[in-house]
C-alpha cells in the first residue's frame, strides 16, 4: 500500500510534466510528421480485407454479413457508423459497432461468441483480426459523413449518462478517471499528447478517427481496444470486450463528438 | 503469398503524384519473440514503371519501416497512363501491381 | 550423299547455330547476372543491390560505397521530416532535389547500426523527389546524398527520436 501511495504523486507529477504552451509550440514539429503519416496510412490496406470478410459466406451457417442490420436496415452501411452506438430491438440493448458485429457474426454466421471475443484484438505485428478489418471497412463506408448519435430511446439516454458518469469517476489504486488525463488542454505523457476530450474538438477527434492504424503495433485498432488500453493504463481491472462499460463510454464519447466528419482509418503513433 | 499494394496515381499539372503502400514485415533480423529471433526479411528492390519504362529503381535496406511507403512523382504523365510497381524481397518473393493515372480534381 | 541440299549443309553454323549461340549467351548472361545479384523485374533490369553499402556499419563507408567520397553541401536539397519522431520505427522522410540532372537520391541515418537506408535511381522521366519511412534507432542526422552529373551533393537534417525503432 505504501509503495502505491508513493506512486500516485509521482504519476500525478508525471502528468503535470505536461507541457507549457511555449514548449507545446514544439508540438508544431509533430504536425509535420503526423501529416505525412496520415496522408498515406498503411491502415488502408485492411479496408479491402474487411470488405472481403463482409461479403464472404463464412461460419457454420455459411452466411455473409449482408443481412446484418447496423441500424439503418439489413446490409445498409452508408451512414451506419455515424449513428452508433444505438439501441437495437432484436437484442433489446444499446450496441456499439463491435458489439453489433458480435451479434451478427453469432446469429447470422453461427460463430461462437467467446471465440470471436478471444480473437477480436489481434497481436501486434500480426495480420490483424477479422473484427478489426470489418470494423474498419464498415466505418469507412461512412467516411465524409458527420457523426450523429441520437438519444431518442431511454436505453440510449441511460447509456450516455452512464458513460458521462464513468468518464468522470475516479477509481482504483491510482484514483484516476478518464478526466484526469483528458480533461485539460496541453497535457501529455512524455511525447504522447493527450486528447482534450472535454473540448468539442477533442471529442470530435475521438468520434471520427477510430478504427485507426496503430503505428507501434502495425495493425488496425478499434475503440474497444482503445478503452481496454486506457483502463489498463489507469491500473484498473481488465475491461472485458463489448461490455456495457465500454458501450456506455463509447456512447458518451461519440455523442460528445457529434458533427465530426468521419475519416478512417485514423493514424495513431 | 504477397499482399496487394495500394497505389494512388493522381495527375497534378502534368505530373503524376504516385503513392504506394505495401504490406511487408521488413524484419531487421534483430527482433526477438518467444520463439527466438525473427530472421531478416525485407524488400530489397522496388521498380516503378510508367507505360513500361522504368522511372524509379529503388534499393532498400531493412531500415525501411514495416508496411513500407514509397512516394514519387513522374513527369509528362497523362490520365490513363499505366503505372506499375514491382517489389522483390531478400527471399526472392515478388509482388507486382498496377494502376492507371487518374485525372486530378 | 543424295537428299542433302548443299545449302542445308552450308546452313550449319548460320541461322540455327546463331540462335543456339544467342540463347546460350543469354542464359550465361542470366546466370552471371544472378550471381552478381542482378534481378529482372518486369521489363527492366534492376541495378545490383548495393550489399557493401547496405552492410556498412559506418556512415562514411556507406557513402564511399555510393562513390560519394567527396560531397558538396547543397541548399538545393530539401529534407522533409519531423524534428521529433513520435515513433522511431516509422519516421517519414521526403527528399526533394532541385539540382539539375539529378540521377539518384540516397538516404543515410547516420547513427543507425547500418546507416545506408535506401538508394533511389531516378530516370529522366522521374522528378527528383522520393518519400518513404525509416526506422531510426536513436536521434541522428538524416543525410541525403544526391548524385547529379556525376557529382555528389549532400544535406542533413537532425531528427530526434525518443523511442528507438529498430527491434
Amino acid at each position: 500500500m505504501k509503495t502505491i501511495r508513493a506512486i500516485i504523486p509521482a504519476l500525478g507529477a508525471m502528468l503535470c510534466l505536461a507541457v507549457t504552451p511555449s514548449a507545446m509550440a514544439q508540438g508544431n514539429d509533430l504536425s509535420v510528421g503526423r501529416k505525412m503519416l496520415m496522408e498515406d496510412n498503411p491502415g488502408e490496406l485492411w479496408i479491402d480485407q474487411g470488405k472481403e470478410l463482409f461479403y464472404q459466406k463464412r461460419g457454420p451457417k455459411n452466411a455473409s454479413l449482408e443481412q446484418c442490420d447496423f441500424g439503418m436496415g439489413p446490409g445498409k452501411l452508408e451512414g451506419a457508423a455515424t449513428r452508433l452506438p444505438r439501441y437495437f430491438a432484436d437484442t433489446d440493448r444499446v450496441e456499439d459497432l463491435e458489439t453489433r458485429l458480435l451479434t451478427c457474426m453469432t446469429t447470422l454466421q453461427g460463430f461462437d461468441r467467446n471465440q470471436l471475443i478471444k480473437r477480436a484484438i489481434s497481436p501486434a505485428q500480426s495480420n490483424g483480426s477479422d473484427i478489426e478489418a470489418l470494423a474498419l471497412y464498415i466505418t469507412s463506408r461512412s467516411n465524409g459523413m458527420k457523426v450523429n448519435v441520437t438519444l431518442n430511446n431511454q436505453k440510449e439516454y441511460d447509456m450516455y449518462k452512464a458513460g458521462e458518469y464513468l468518464f468522470y469517476r475516479r477509481s482504483g489504486q491510482t484514483d484516476f478517471g478518464c478526466v484526469q488525463c483528458h480533461g485539460e488542454a496541453n497535457k501529455r505523457i512524455r511525447l504522447q499528447d493527450l486528447v482534450h476530450i472535454t473540448s468539442k474538438a477533442g471529442a470530435q477527434e475521438v468520434a471520427s478517427t477510430w478504427p485507426a492504424y496503430r503505428g507501434a503495433h502495425y495493425v488496425v485498432r478499434t475503440m474497444q481496444w482503445r478503452l481496454n488500453d486506457c483502463v489498463w493504463q489507469m491500473r484498473l481491472p481488465d475491461l472485458k470486450y463489448a461490455t456495457d462499460y465500454s458501450i456506455a463510454l463509447t456512447t458518451y464519447l461519440n455523442r460528445q463528438g457529434n458533427d465530426a466528419v468521419i475519416q478512417v482509418p485514423g493514424f495513431k503513433r | 503469398m504477397a499482399e496487394p499494394m495500394k497505389i494512388r496515381a493522381t495527375l497534378q499539372n502534368g505530373i503524376a503524384d504516385v503513392r504506394i503502400l505495401m504490406r511487408h514485415p521488413m524484419e531487421t533480423g534483430t527482433r526477438k519473440t518467444a520463439s527466438g529471433v525473427v530472421p531478416v526479411h525485407f524488400i530489397q528492390s522496388v521498380i516503378v514503371e510508367h507505360n513500361g519504362k522504368t522511372v524509379l529503381d529503388a534499393q532498400w535496406s531493412q531500415a525501411i519501416s514495416r508496411d513500407p511507403f514509397l512516394g514519387l512523382r513522374i513527369k509528362g504523365a497523362k490520365a490513363g497512363d499505366k503505372i506499375s510497381v514491382t517489389w522483390t524481397d531478400n527471399k526472392g518473393d515478388k509482388r507486382s501491381d498496377e494502376v492507371a493515372v487518374s485525372a486530378g480534381s | 550423299m543424295t537428299g542433302f541440299k548443299r545449302n542445308t549443309i552450308s546452313n550449319k553454323g548460320t541461322q540455327p547455330m546463331k540462335n543456339f549461340r544467342r540463347n546460350f549467351l543469354k542464359l550465361s548472361a542470366g546466370a552471371c547476372a544472378a550471381a552478381a545479384g542482378l534481378l529482372q523485374t518486369g521489363a527492366a533490369w534492376a541495378a545490383p543491390w548495393n550489399k557493401t553499402g547496405f552492410e556498412s556499419k559506418a556512415a562514411v563507408d556507406a557513402q564511399n560505397s555510393l562513390g560519394a567520397s567527396s560531397l558538396i553541401d547543397s541548399k538545393d536539397i530539401t529534407i522533409t521530416a519531423p524534428d521529433i519522431a513520435e515513433n522511431g520505427a516509422i519516421v517519414p522522410v521526403a527528399i526533394t532535389s532541385k539540382i539539375p540532372n539529378t540521377q539518384s537520391i540516397s538516404i543515410i541515418a547516420e547513427k543507425n547500426p547500418f546507416p545506408l537506408a535506401a538508394s533511389f535511381d531516378i530516370s529522366a522521366g522521374g522528378e527528383a523527389y522520393v518519400s518513404t519511412r525509416l526506422k531510426m534507432g536513436q536521434t541522428s542526422n538524416v543525410r541525403a546524398i544526391v548524385k547529379a552529373d556525376g557529382k555528389f551533393y549532400t544535406a542533413i537534417k537532425e531528427v530526434k527520436v525518443t523511442v528507438g525503432g529498430c527491434g
